[in-house]
């Protein structure tokens, strides 16, 4: 079952539970699968719990490999006559 | 003891019980001191069981019905009184019409807290007297508890069309544009977030209003208006898809011009939905020859409940009549009816 | 929103789709499988189908555990609420599968059966807590990512000494699911099936950690490139699957890694060996039997395990005889390809599970896709 988001997390709540906000929206979902998520970390949420973290670095690495591409793409076709 | 002392119904803390429904002195009480004190005019104080109207003469008349079964019966930004009022209103006004007067019938359940009732009417009242349309006539039945959920209100709307408006959602033809009033998918999310499971926090509130004043600045402006549809159940793509079908039509969409709240967006990301088959009770969908299309936007943004109006499409020539539309990721996809409820996805 | 909204960009998916055309050789017929319910719904949505050149096709493979989830199961399910009068939980999806009798559960909760969807298994664990008096029942489907959330649910129900709280549970296994579409005559000894790589799912990989897939990699020869949600990251990894392929690498990659590495998230895996076991075989809808390829509740837990509290015996129900799911959850056949897509069976109407779920095959096209079969069609009668 494949719908998961990814959330930042705002606040940690007794009972392993964290409140997370997506977009202005806020939810309560667990954090007991994830119990190293601290708050302002970004966590990917499934069926209302945390089942991991995103790594920003390499977000901006993943991001910056789609942007590569645009530029190497962008050489090539400047380097056709 | 005074006398004609009659104690007055227990709003704080009564609740309806089958006494109400039965027609006799605890029906009239109840009517009396709640509906006909918040909805009081000229035509519900003669006391008869319909009213006599004045209609001009050699006017069409439009009539229009609706059932209002909401859960819950209050939620952000109005409740099942304001969305009854608003709803038969803007059915009214989709036709092309100006409404002129409402009928009003309630099925109670027993134990329904008077509180309760006269929050939900004093808010029909307040909507009636805003949008300038009276409740004229009414009716209450009570049904015994487990039968009902609190309340059900069916509200009934009559409003005359001038001459030469033609507005229906058969007049589609292709070329067309297609105009949104603004922002969609507040509604179904004001509510989803208030019930059981879906519990969140969230400031999105429903767009419920009445839409006749926009309606009627719209055929003002330009004669070049065709068909008039407000995307409540099903949302936009239900009512494109409805009109598409009675029209014999297709569209194209162009998805990046369909305007969503940033917060409707994330609720529905969390959710699974899609804002596009998300209720609206506050927008309409219009419909023009294509030389209209900038009289009848001015026109919509020039008021209030009109400020975000688009133009999200094209009507186009297509014996399958499917509604398309241009991602704004740059693919193209069909945007296809409603299948069933559309339960939250998990997947 | 983010890491989300920049993951979606159309500027972006054009540079991308450029370099597709750039690199996927003219004659060679490229097929990708993907295995993924949110992978087949971001293809549709996103219109990326149409974005690939056109020797680049993708297969919709069993990813979706709504899709597999076999008719006796459902009748399992509804058997609880029409007959043993417990309270059924479960997810929105699950409740217009097919099954037994026409019924489903949507319809069986027409008949009187309280059916009641939840969000989570929480929910579930919610309306056990409220009403000690009635048996309550999470009906728990899905892959590695809902498995998780289901053992917490069962092991805080443990904890709280809950008297009326049980799971049936239906949780199945990927790497499963992908050695039978390997294993099945048609690829190995047909070649009728040619998938050169898979495009491997993002939350089960978070969940189970890229290492299970090296396996495939390595014994079968196919590339596999794990893959984020969004469009971007699906265009990302068919880039690169066709990369391996051009190379002539089958090797696992990860497109994935803002949330993917190699181990998973060991917690998440201990809860999970901690209350469930494998079973040494499991019927999937369109599959058959596939051995340990699902998993049971442990005998510690026996008393949150539906099937053994309520004395359950499973009974498997044949499909349609007309009904292709299987084959199309292979990969073998398109939607199109059978009979009854579009006609007798249609999102309203469904009778296979390819047609239930969103993320299904036959959905997906019906929803998003069939303008384009209906096209060509015409012009070809032109």
């Amino acid at each position: 079952m494949c719908l998961a988001i990814p959330t930042q997390l705002i606040e940690l709540r007794p009972g392993a539970l964290g409140l997370v906000e997506l977009g202005g929206i806020r939810k309560e979902i667990s954090v007991a699968l994830v119990p190293e998520a601290a708050v302002g970390d970004y966590v990917i949420v499934h069926v209302g719990h945390a089942i991991g973290r995103i790594d920003p670095e390499e977000a901006r690495r993943t991001l910056a490999m789609f942007g590569t591409l645009a530029q190497l793409a962008a050489t090539n076709e400047a380097a056709l006559p | 003891m005074k006398k004609d002392y009659i104690r007055p119904l227990d709003i704080r803390n009564g609740r309806v019980d089958m006494g109400h429904g039965a027609g006799g002195r605890a029906a009239a009480q109840l009517i009396e001191e709640l509906f006909l004190a918040a909805f009081d005019n000229e035509y519900l104080r003669q006391g008869d069981d319909g009213a006599a109207l004045a209609i001009p003469v050699g006017a069409r008349l439009v009539m229009a019905t609706d059932g209002h079964v909401v859960s819950p019966l209050f939620f952000s930004g109005g409740d099942v009184g304001s969305l009854s009022v608003h709803g038969t209103i803007n059915d009214v006004a989709m036709c092309g019409a100006v409404p002129l007067y409402l009928a009003a019938s309630f099925i109670l359940e027993e134990g329904f807290p008077l509180a309760d009732l006269k929050r939900i009417v004093d808010s029909m009242a307040a909507a009636s007297r805003a949008a300038g349309v009276p409740v004229v006539t009414g009716d209450t039945k009570v049904v015994e508890k487990g039968k009902g959920d609190g309340v059900f209100i069916s509200t009934t709307g009559v409003g005359v069309v001038a001459a030469g408006v033609h507005v229906s959602g058969a007049n589609a033809r292709p070329g067309d544009a297609v105009l949104l009033s603004g922002t969609i998918g507040e509604h179904g999310v004001a509510v989803l977030s208030k019930r059981e499971s879906l519990d969140f926090e969230t400031t999105v509130a429903s767009d419920s209003a009445a839409l006749h004043g926009l309606v009627a600045a719209m055929l003002a402006a330009s004669d070049g208006v065709r068909v008039l549809r407000d995307p409540t159940r099903g949302g936009l793509a239900t009512t494109l898809n409805e009109i598409a079908r009675q029209s014999g039509v297709g569209m194209l969409l162009d998805e990046a011009a369909i305007p969503v709240l940033p917060q409707v967006e994330a609720a529905c990301e969390l959710l699974g939905l899609d804002p596009l088959y998300v209720a609206n009770e506050g927008k309409l969908v219009a419909i023009c020859a294509p030389d209209a299309a900038e009289a009848v936007l001015a026109a919509m943004r020039a008021h209030p409940l009109g400020a975000n109006a688009v133009r999200i499409g094209s009507v186009t020539e297509d014996p399958h009549r499917f509604v398309q539309m241009e991602t704004s990721f740059g693919g193209r996809r069909v945007v296809d009816w409603l299948s069933g409820e559309q339960l939250p996805r998990i997947c | 929103m983010k890491y989300i909204d920049e993951f979606r960009d159309g500027a972006i998916a054009k540079k991308i789709q450029a370099r597709l055309r750039e690199e996927a050789q003219p004659g060679r017929q490229y097929s990708f499988m993907e295995f993924c319910g949110g992978h087949t719904h971001a293809i549709s949505r996103y219109g990326i189908g149409e974005l690939l050149p056109h020797n680049v096709r993708m297969i919709h493979g069993p990813g979706c555990p709504v899709c597999v989830l076999p008719i006796g199961r459902i009748d399992l399910a509804i058997q609880l609420a029409l007959e043993r009068g417990a309270i059924v939980c479960t997810y929105g999806d699950t409740m217009r599968v097919p099954a037994s009798g026409g019924l489903s559960l949507v319809r069986a909760k027409a008949r009187g059966g309280d059916i009641r969807m939840v969000y989570s298994g929480a929910d579930a664990l919610e309306i056990a807590r409220r009403e000690p008096g009635r048996e309550v029942v999470f009906f728990a489907i899905g892959f590695e990512t809902t498995t998780p959330p289901t053992a917490l649910t069962i092991r805080t129900a443990q904890q709280e000494g809950l008297k009326n709280f049980s799971v049936l549970c239906c949780h199945v296994l990927t790497p499963s699911a992908i050695t039978h579409i390997l294993e099945s005559p048609e690829v190995r000894q047909f070649g009728t099936v040619p998938i050169d790589g898979f495009v491997g799912p993002a939350h089960v990989s978070i969940v189970i950690g890229s290492a299970p897939y090296e396996h495939f990699a390595e014994e079968y020869r196919k590339p596999v490139v794990i893959a984020g949600f969004e469009p971007l990251d699906v265009m990302q990894a068919v880039l690169m699957l066709v990369r391996q392929v051009n190379e002539g690498r089958a090797e696992v990659e990860n497109e994935f890694t803002r949330a993917v590495n190699r181990d998973g998230n060991l917690h998440a895996q201990a809860l999970v060996s901690q209350v469930f076991e494998l079973r040494s075989s499991f019927e999937w809808r369109g599959l058959g039997e596939v051995p340990y390829s699902a998993l049971k509740i442990r005998s510690a837990f026996a008393e949150f395990d539906a099937e053994r509290r309520f004395g359950l015996g499973y009974q498997p129900v044949p499909d349609n005889k007309a009904c292709e799911c299987g084959a199309i959850l292979r990969g073998v056949k398109k939607p199109t390809d059978c009979k009854i897509f579009g006609t007798v069976c249609t999102p309203e109407n469904p009778v296979g599970s390819c047609m239930v779920s969103s993320e299904g095959a036959c959905a997906a096209h019906y929803s998003y896709g069939r303008f384009k079969d209906i096209a060509v069609r015409v012009e070809v009668a032109a």
